[in-house]
């Protein structure tokens, strides 16, 4: 696979909260504002290329059957150093996540990554992937974080919508809207892509997105 | 020679069909319209018809965006729209009451494959949605003639200004502050005998509902009849809480289920923040219908029990 491949699955094919339905937590989570998203989609991406590095510079030091605590000591070490970076450095952005901030060492995205990727891979590449996903993350949170921010707040990224301000439906700034968002989001990718995910599955196990960590057969 | 037909049962048929059902179902929600247009005048018939007008279309719409079979003509969405209206206040901004309607139709009744299959009330969905996204509008109640105070008869007990309570019969008739359709107990009941005597509802779910309400206010030490003539208890228990696809199929569980919502009601109208439960309750208890159905099952004669 070339790299530029590698690079753009993370965002459109394997994107990895609208396809692969992964990381839904901080999705629903913190994306109420658009700003909120953006910090966490990029924090989780910094914690990605992190991850990913490490994790495939020692693929071949890491025993098999430990691998797992092994990467979830590396990932929530990494967590910690990105934590504090931002508590020091963007700190309103330290207060608006919260919880969700060192949550990310349990964000099934890195895990997936590192057991997928970088597990398999070289360096190189799979900093690359980390770039993608990370970025992918990131793009779906600020789509669901658009909705329910101009829907809810009546504002982009903090700036007023004229007309939208005064008639804001607060519904989509607290959870249940973030659902509705999500679904809704999602209900409109498939129809666009004409239910692609379903077309695979015809098209054999092989092409699953999901298929290295299944492990029933396919291309591997 | 004729030929034979030979077909299963049932070989007695009513004709009964869902418009058949659903135009019983407008005919028995018109004393209520004509009363709410009666007691807030013209606006309520503005929002009653944005409410009507944009169901349909929303319906109209959805299926033919998704090229599904279109029924508009079996009078449903009409239901769901007028309902929704019932419960809304007068001076909802129009634009509001059009998004009620696209919830109702399209995120609770279309998404989850149309008529028959949602698992929630449409209208009733929509209403708490509503409540949740514009606390303002939702809570702003116009001034009725002849009435002596804007805030609902709930509310009065809730805050305690039981000066400005209206009188029983005030109650009965609807002169008072709160939804469209709500307010008229007078015109809902005759709306419910017509259901009942037409055979479109049994008379289980109203009665259980409404009596657990008289009876747990009594016993709690509040006034059962204002408690009973003052919120949209009628309106949920007569036209939301009977709605086919969303409450029991077996008498005894119908029995439960007006219980549960009565149950509910009286606990959110007297511990909760909210002033009227009447919706949450009904919502709640949609949600464990299919527990209240597999409960209560009929059994064959002879047939194992599950």
């Amino acid at each position: 696979m070339s790299r530029y491949a590698i690079l753009i699955k993370g965002i459109a094919k394997e994107n990895p909260v609208f396809v692969l339905a992964l990381g839904l937590c901080p999705a629903l989570a913190v994306s109420s504002l658009v700003s909120n998203a953006l910090g966490m989609g990029l924090a989780t991406t910094l914690v990605l290329i992190g991850t990913n590095t490490v994790i495939s510079i020692l693929r071949n030091v890491i025993p098999d059957k430990v691998r797992i605590p092994c990467y979830i000591v590396l990932i929530a070490g990494l967590v910690s150093i990105v934590q504090m970076l931002v508590q020091a450095f963007v700190y309103p952005l330290y207060l608006a996540l919260g919880i969700f901030l060192p949550l990310i060492t349990v964000n099934c995205i890195v895990f997936a990554r590192a057991e997928l990727f970088a597990k398999k891979n070289k360096p190189f590449d799979s900093i690359i992937d980390a770039i993608g996903t990370g970025l992918g993350f990131t793009a779906a949170l600020v789509a669901i974080a658009t909705v329910r921010e101009v829907l809810g707040h009546g504002s982009w990224f903090g700036i007023p919508i004229p007309g939208l301000a005064e008639n804001s439906i607060s519904l989509f700034s607290m959870a249940p809207g973030g659902f509705i968002a999500f679904g809704l989001i999602i209900a409109v990718i498939s129809k666009i892509s004409k239910g692609r995910a379903a077309k695979l599955k015809e098209s054999g196990c092989a092409s699953c997105p999901s298929c290295a960590a299944c492990g029933k057969g396919g291309a591997e | 020679m004729n030929p034979v037909t030979v077909s299963y049962a049932p070989h007695i048929h009513n004709h009964a069909s869902t418009s058949h059902i659903m135009r019983d179902v407008l005919i028995a929600l018109s004393p209520a319209l004509a009363g709410s247009v009666l007691i807030f005048g013209m606006r309520a018939a503005v929002v009653i018809f944005m409410c009507v007008a944009s169901a349909v279309v929303f319906e109209w719409g959805y299926q033919k965006i998704m090229k599904k079979q279109e029924t508009i003509s079996d009078l449903s969405a009409c239901v769901t729209g007028l309902l929704l209206a019932f419960n809304l206040p007068v001076d909802i901004p129009l634009w509001q009451a059009v998004f009620g309607s696209g919830v109702a139709i399209i995120l609770v009744k279309q998404f989850f494959g149309g008529i028959g299959k949602n698992f929630a009330n449409p209208a009733l969905t929509a209403r708490v949605v509503m409540l949740i996204s514009f606390p303002t509008a939702m809570s702003t109640w116009a001034e009725v003639p002849n009435a002596v105070s804007s805030a609902t008869p709930l509310e009065l007990v809730q805050t305690g200004a039981l000066q400005y309570m209206p009188s029983n019969l005030d109650l009965f008739l609807g002169l008072h502050g709160g939804s469209l359709g709500e307010t008229s107990e007078l015109a809902l009941i005759i709306g419910g005998v017509y259901l009942i005597a037409r055979r479109v509802i049994t008379w289980h779910i109203p009665v259980s509902f409404i009596g657990t309400v008289y009876i747990l206010t009594a016993i709690l030490g509040e006034q059962p009849t204002v408690q009973l003539l003052a919120g949209g208890l009628f309106i949920g228990a007569i036209f939301m809480a009977t709605d086919y696809p969303t409450s029991p199929q077996t008498n005894s569980g119908r029995l439960i289920f007006g219980l549960g919502c009565g149950l509910l009601t009286v606990i959110i109208r007297v511990w909760g923040n909210y002033p009227e439960g009447v919706s949450f309750a009904i919502l709640f208890m949609n949600c464990i219908v299919p527990f209240i159905n597999k409960l209560t099952m009929h059994h064959a004669l002879g047939g194992k029990k599950a």
